[in-house]
């Protein structure tokens, strides 16, 4: 064999190595976490990881980051194939049911668990009112609500109003600063709410739509239904609404914040998450405040929801899972994520204590004033198996009629339709 | 006359160099196949010439029947199942179910005496009709364009032109960016406060809701597939219209026919197989239209630009609906079976005439 | 001079035996230059965008250089100091620097004037208020995008997806399209019509199926997971053989009388006859390939597998899109297939031409 030959095999060999997947493992147990940001909290937990595997050194986690719009597919697909990630940040834990580790067998104290997890996450990780597993752990709490850009009120000289005031009321006031700052160059839009039926849900509840029957099943046609879509639709009729956040899109979760963000928003329906994307992202560029939900006749209320960390029974090393769970959910490591990653407590005991935020304090204590004042319809239809599909509906069937292919009517009868042919399988 | 020696022997080094790095790439390659042929040739007195064919398709058969056919045939299975399981273990068969789903509508849509004549709204699944009727107006305009915009550019790419092979470079360049690239360079321009509106507005103008109102949206995803697509059809046309022999044009310019006469009557009638073969291209990759659409739009305003496989996609991965997911590609591929069959029967006609 | 000038035209116009210029010769070259415009335009305009700072990103009407507010640094105080043109009620202009903001009141000092006793304004009592902008190259949404995102890692899983998976796809396209065209045995026609059938079917419509077989054959989160399936390309075995079909038969029965194998007959003769499709198919495997998104999405979960499509994905949050970093890492990901494009730009597109419609 000549030198050049030689050469040539080892390029051939080189290549094969290099495609290879790294074989080599060491005694180390390696837990791998599906995880999907919404601002910082990726970084602030491998921060919370590198110090318990400096504790820990026969454990190491890793972080697998994925798109939150892939999250759940992927997870499904893995978690029927046997192929489940130790852990994973879930946002619809109705869709792995049965497929959780129970923690109870690994982790220090149970009871701990059992006492700081609100009954009703603890409920949408069971199956069935026998069950009594610990599945995970909230790692945040939100509420859906508005946030005013103050800054451009007070530049318009207009009055904010009340705290009590409605939905008209609030748009008129918004609709009035939005006509005299708006200019050719620069439009600014009196109101926004989030492309998803999850933030359209409050304002109906607050205006007396009735979602959930006796049996379980869903009605949606309802007067408090009706006045909210048109009000919706009407925002868009009439111009108020930037087009695109419900317009531009057929089938997906659209935020509407970078037009809150670039100063372009008046009053804007979001939720407790978008504070530390604000706080980031508009930094002393404008002055913003949380409002409470706009009343309706039948209250004033936001909708709960959140983020869970689950495990699955599909690993190999349950006891060292339970490890991570126990050590993430202690109260001091717990605190610490909520508080550096500004998200509100899924902590029974540190929602009591209050957490101290190294920033918008206030913001979040909005926000944290108006969890009392959830109505129980809000809870009902957030922890309901089917409330994913009917938010879906309704943000896919309204979207249709503010692009004029279905009259209210049409979409109101398809909504319905939708959910019959769901809980008729 | 001196430079050009000097740059031609320069040149003549790089090739050499690039020969030489050409052999060092292949050398092992030419060691394994040396090698290969030690077990080969025993191999081949065992089959006999002929049969070799088996063991050559063999490799390529393996991986095509496992990972492309056997998917296909499950799939299959989907259509005729439901459940939300991926497992079809899990799945339980309800026969023809899915299918009768897409197509029962009341009244019938397609009865031309009723009110809802073609108004997909009648039918179970309107998404289904909607994205059909969506797939069928943008196949029809996307491929229009886009053929005769490619013809004009191959023309023009014909004609004695000074710096031919940068222009098409510059035309070919947007075919090699992945479509979900594209569709963020155009999601970016046609944004709101993007370059364009900042455009309308510098000349005083009015901003325009380009992918927020449905006309206009599937005016721009239309563009947008042209500009990604077509410089591929312009070489194919191009190659076309070069195999078309120089004598024909001067015979005809001696029997004193224009450019127009001579366009019509010897260069459409020669590419004629050329252009048949840029037709089946392009109609099979519109149908097929999906992820530049899917990140440009998301299918909206609405449902305007939803096409055939993002509803698939989107059946199956939002809503689990993966029998009815199936099903409808099954609907797809029936259709696209009976498109190809046709084509066929056109190109050989084409090839006759 | 003049002579140049006119020696200079001349040879711009001049043509092929020596004709001149006419209209239908200004039409072509107007077409185009509007194409190089159109074609290429919205690539530049990518790329400008990418050096734009974050918070200019949005800025309206947008600029077509990436600009950002010129600073002042002056005596006193610590930060450089923003530039604004400022328009008073009266119509006069001023270029002052601003030292803080609250609310609608501005303290402003002209930096020509250090001495003078800085400015109390009413932003609402201005007629006009202007950013002083400057021409500014940003670095920072590359550099953060390439921290943020574990760019080398992505790289290099794409580079040995995309090499090796071209390699595999010339190989086993190439035998069985020689499989295929030279030799006669049972069952020939019915394997290509089966393959050819297929041709149509969208990868994305049989995705899940597709994610089962991979499972079972325990490829997730393997790189072989995303090379081999793609390997078997119905696209390619037809273009190859297409072109073997050309290849006399004269050719192979000589090859045969000496008493070559048929291996040696596929590596030695057919394999250097059919280069120009070979290469086209190459072009075709690494755009394919570098640019595929979906199937290895869906194939590789864990972050140290993900090429670069999918970590490109992973910037699109729930809540908000990350345009600064998208632009700027779509750009990196652009450049590799761009200088390769560059470099062989006219061996692909003229490869293309003359073998795509074979």
């Amino acid at each position: 064999m000549t030198k050049r030959t030689l050469l040539a095999l080892l390029v051939v060999a080189a290549l094969i190595a290099a495609a290879l997947p790294a074989l080599a493992q060491g005694d180390q147990v390696e837990l791998r976490i599906t995880w999907y940001n919404d601002g910082n909290e990726g970084e602030v937990l491998r921060d919370l990881l590198d110090r318990f595997e400096a504790e820990n050194p026969g454990i190491r986690v890793v972080i697998d980051e994925v798109a939150y719009a892939d999250l759940h597919t992927l997870l499904q697909a893995q978690v029927e194939t046997g192929e489940a990630p130790d852990m994973a940040r879930i946002t619809f834990p109705n869709r792995f049911l049965g497929q959780y580790l129970d923690l109870s067998a690994y982790v220090a104290d149970p009871q701990y668990w059992l006492d700081n997890i609100p009954e009703a996450v603890l409920g949408s990780m069971r199956q069935g009112a026998e069950d009594t597993g610990i599945y995970g752990y909230p790692t945040q709490f939100t509420v859906t609500g508005p946030f005013i850009n103050v800054t451009l009120f007070e530049q318009a000289g207009v009055e904010i109003p009340a705290d009590d005031s409605t939905w008209e009321e609030w748009v008129a006031a918004a609709t009035a600063v939005a006509e005299e700052l708006s200019d050719a160059e620069f439009t600014i839009y009196p109101v926004a709410i989030d492309r998803t039926g999850h933030r359209f849900w409050g304002p109906s509840l607050s205006r007396c739509a009735t979602y959930i029957n006796e049996d379980g099943t869903f009605t949606v046609d309802s007067p408090g239904f009706r006045s909210t879509a048109e009000m919706i639709i009407g925002w868009h009729n009439d111009g108020l609404m930037p087009p695109d956040v419900w317009g531009g899109s057929a089938g997906n979760y659209v935020p509407a914040a970078p037009y809150f963000i670039n100063g372009q928003l008046v009053l804007y329906m979001s939720g407790s998450w978008q504070v530390g994307n604000f706080a980031t992202n508009i930094g002393d560029a404008f002055d913003w405040k949380v409002i409470p939900n706009p009343r309706g006749d039948c209250g004033a209320t936001g909708v709960p929801g959140g983020a869970l960390m689950v495990a699955f029974a599909g690993t190999e090393h349950p006891e060292e899972v339970g490890k991570v769970m126990d050590y993430l959910f202690s109260e001091e490591v717990i605190a610490e994520f909520y508080a550096r990653t500004l998200f509100l407590p899924g902590h029974l005991g540190l929602i009591e204590k209050g957490i101290e935020y190294p920033s918008n304090n206030e913001a979040l204590n909005a926000f944290a004033a108006m969890i009392p004042n959830l109505m129980e319809e809000a809870y009902a239809l957030q922890y309901h198996p089917k409330g994913p599909d009917l938010n879906a509906a309704i943000r896919d069937r309204l979207s249709q009629v503010i692009a004029g292919e279905f009259t209210l009517d049409e979409a109101i009868e398809r909504i319905q339709a939708d959910m019959d042919a769901l809980f008729a399988q | 006359m001196r430079t050009t020696r000097v740059s031609k022997r320069r040149g003549g080094k790089r090739k050499l160099v690039m020969a030489w790095i050409g052999r060092l790439l292949l050398k092992p390659f030419v060691v394994l196949a040396t090698l290969a042929d030690v077990v080969l040739g025993p191999l081949q007195k065992l089959l006999g010439m002929q049969r070799m064919g088996y063991f050559f398709v063999l490799p390529n058969l393996l991986v095509f029947g496992i990972f492309i056919l056997l998917p296909m045939l499950l799939n299959f299975y989907y259509g005729f199942t439901a459940g939300d399981s991926i497992l079809p273990e899990n799945r339980q068969f309800v026969g023809l179910a899915n299918l009768e789903s897409l197509f029962s509508c009341q009244p019938t849509f397609l009865d031309p005496r009723s009110e809802s004549f073609m108004n997909p709204s009648v039918c179970q699944q309107d998404r289904f009709w909607r994205a059909a009727g969506n797939t069928l107006t943008f196949v029809i305009f996307q491929v229009g364009v886009m053929v005769l915009l490619a013809l004009v550019t191959a023309l023009a790419l014909n004609r004695e032109v000074r710096g031919r092979g940068f222009f098409r470079s510059i035309f070919f360049y947007p075919v090699l960016l992945s479509p979900v690239v594209v569709a963020l360079i155009w999601k970016w321009i046609l944004q709101p406060e993007g370059v364009f509106n900042g455009i309308l507005v510098g000349m005083g103008l009015e901003r325009l809701p380009f992918l927020v109102e449905a006309n206009w949206a599937r005016l721009w995803v239309i563009v947008v597939s042209v500009w990604a697509q077509m410089g591929f059809h312009t070489l194919i046309l191009l190659a076309g219209l070069q195999s078309i022999p120089h004598e024909l044009y001067e015979a005809a310019s001696m029997d004193g026919a224009g450019a127009w006469r001579s366009f019509r009557q010897i260069t459409l009638p020669l590419l004629m197989p050329t252009m048949v073969v840029v037709l089946v291209l392009s109609l099979i990759r519109a149908v097929q239209v999906f992820d530049q659409v899917f990140v440009l739009t998301t299918g909206g305003p609405g449902t305007a630009t939803l096409y055939m496989v993002q509803y698939i996609f989107q059946t199956a991965f939002d809503r689990q609906q993966f029998g009815l997911a199936a099903a409808t590609s099954l609907v797809l591929a029936a259709v696209l079976f009976v498109l190809t069959l046709g084509q066929l029967r056109l190109g050989r006609t084409s090839e006759i005439a | 001079m003049a002579d140049e000038k006119r020696g200079v035209v001349a040879f711009l116009t001049r043509k092929h035996g020596g004709r001149r210029i006419d209209l239908a010769d200004v039409l072509t070259y107007l077409y185009l230059l509007a194409g190089v415009v159109v074609m290429f335009g919205p690539v530049v305009w990518l790329v400008m965008s990418s050096f734009k700072a974050q918070s200019n990103l949005f800025d309206f009407p947008p600029s077509f250089l990436p600009q950002k507010q010129d600073t002042v640094v002056m005596e006193g105080y610590e930060q450089p100091l923003p530039l604004y043109d400022i328009t008073f009620a009266d119509g006069t202009t001023r270029r002052l620097a601003q030292v803080r903001r609250v609310g609608l009141q501005v303290t402003m000092v002209d930096p020509a004037q250090p001495e003078a006793e800085p400015l109390e304004l009413n932003i609402r009592e201005l007629a006009g208020r202007r950013e002083v902008k400057r021409v500014f190259f940003d670095l920072s949404n590359y550099s953060g995008g390439v921290q943020s995102f574990p760019f080398f890692t992505y790289l290099r899983n794409s580079v040995v997806i995309t090499v090796v998976a071209t390699l595999v796809t010339l190989l086993i396209n190439s035998m069985a399209a020689y499989g295929l065209s030279k030799f006669h045995y049972r069952g020939r026609d019915t394997i290509f019509l089966i393959m050819i059938s297929t041709l149509m079917v969208p990868i994305s419509v049989i995705l899940i199926p597709a994610f089962l077989v991979i499972t079972k054959v325990g490829w997730n989160n393997s790189l072989w997971g995303v090379i081999i399936p793609g390997a078997a390309t119905p696209t390619g075995v037809f273009l190859l053989r297409q072109y073997m079909l050309t290849i006399p038969d004269e050719l192979l029965e000589s090859a045969r009388i000496d008493g070559a194998t048929e291996w040696r007959i596929y590596w030695q003769i057919i394999l250097p006859l059919t280069s120009p499709a070979l290469a086209v198919l190459t072009i075709f495997s690494v755009m394919w390939r570098w640019n595929d998104f979906l199937w290895p999405l869906i194939v590789l979960n864990r972050s140290e597998l993900f090429t670069l499509q999918v970590g490109l994905n992973a910037f699109q949050g729930a809540l908000n899109v990350q345009w600064h970093y998208i632009l700027a890492m779509t750009v990196l990901t652009l450049l590799p297939i761009t200088v390769v494009f560059a470099l062989l730009q006219r061996y692909i597109t003229t490869g293309i031409a003359t073998t795509g419609m074979k």
